[in-house]
């Protein structure tokens, strides 16, 4: 059966569109220009700083989502993908934090930083959704 | 909560769809309501009702 998105999905949808877009090109361009030494002092700091606005964004699209869903099972299974996810980061940025305290672990996190661990939090927390409430919502 | 809301739908040869779309919500939101998944809240719970033109005790029953 072919599920019909809410609204508030289909902006969410949208918006998710445009600041992942955004992000591609932010981090081409800073990764670009710092790999060809080309940032001056005064530039580097808003340079590096670009590519994590578009990923702030979502945050900001995740919420606006939440507050917009008019359907109240949406609208849980919304909040409990986030609580999943924000449960998620959290144990594994805490774990990783203590293995490089101990350094057990290299220092640095490759390019994957909490960001990164939230939104894998949010895939599997549309499966735990599914497995416990039958359905994942309409953003899966 | 146990509630009568499959047998009701079924009286009136409404599908899942056929009834979320009466009570603007998902048919998710019917289907976990149905299977007792989710309590809907006391607002969706007088909406419901009024769809089937019911009390809410003769749709939605307490688990003894």
């Amino acid at each position: 059966m072919a599920i019909r998105w809410t609204p508030a999905a289909k902006r969410y949808t949208r918006r998710l569109a445009v600041l992942m877009a955004l992000y591609i090109v932010t981090l081409f361009t800073a990764v670009s220009l710092f790999r060809l030494d080309k940032v001056s002092a005064s530039l580097a700091w808003p340079l590096a700083i670009a590519p994590a606005i578009p990923i702030i964004g979502v945050f900001w699209a995740v919420m606006r989502f939440i507050v917009e869903e008019k359907d109240e099972f949406i609208r849980l299974l919304i909040v409990r993908q986030c609580l999943f996810a924000t449960g998620f980061c959290l144990t594994i940025m805490t774990v990783w934090e203590f293995l490089q305290n101990f350094e057990l672990v290299p220092a640095g996190n490759g390019g994957f930083g909490a960001a990164f661990f939230w939104f894998i939090g949010l895939g599997i927390g549309a499966i735990y959704n599914k497995l416990t409430m039958g359905t994942a919502g309409t953003w899966t | 909560m146990k509630n009568r809301l499959k047998v009701l739908r079924a009286e009136r040869d409404w599908s899942q769809q056929d009834l979320a779309t009466r009570l603007e919500v998902s048919r998710q939101s019917v289907n976990a309501i149905e299977t007792g998944r989710y309590d809907p809240s006391l607002p969706l719970a007088f909406r419901i009702a009024d769809v089937f033109g019911l009390a809410i005790e003769e749709i939605f029953l307490r688990e003894e």
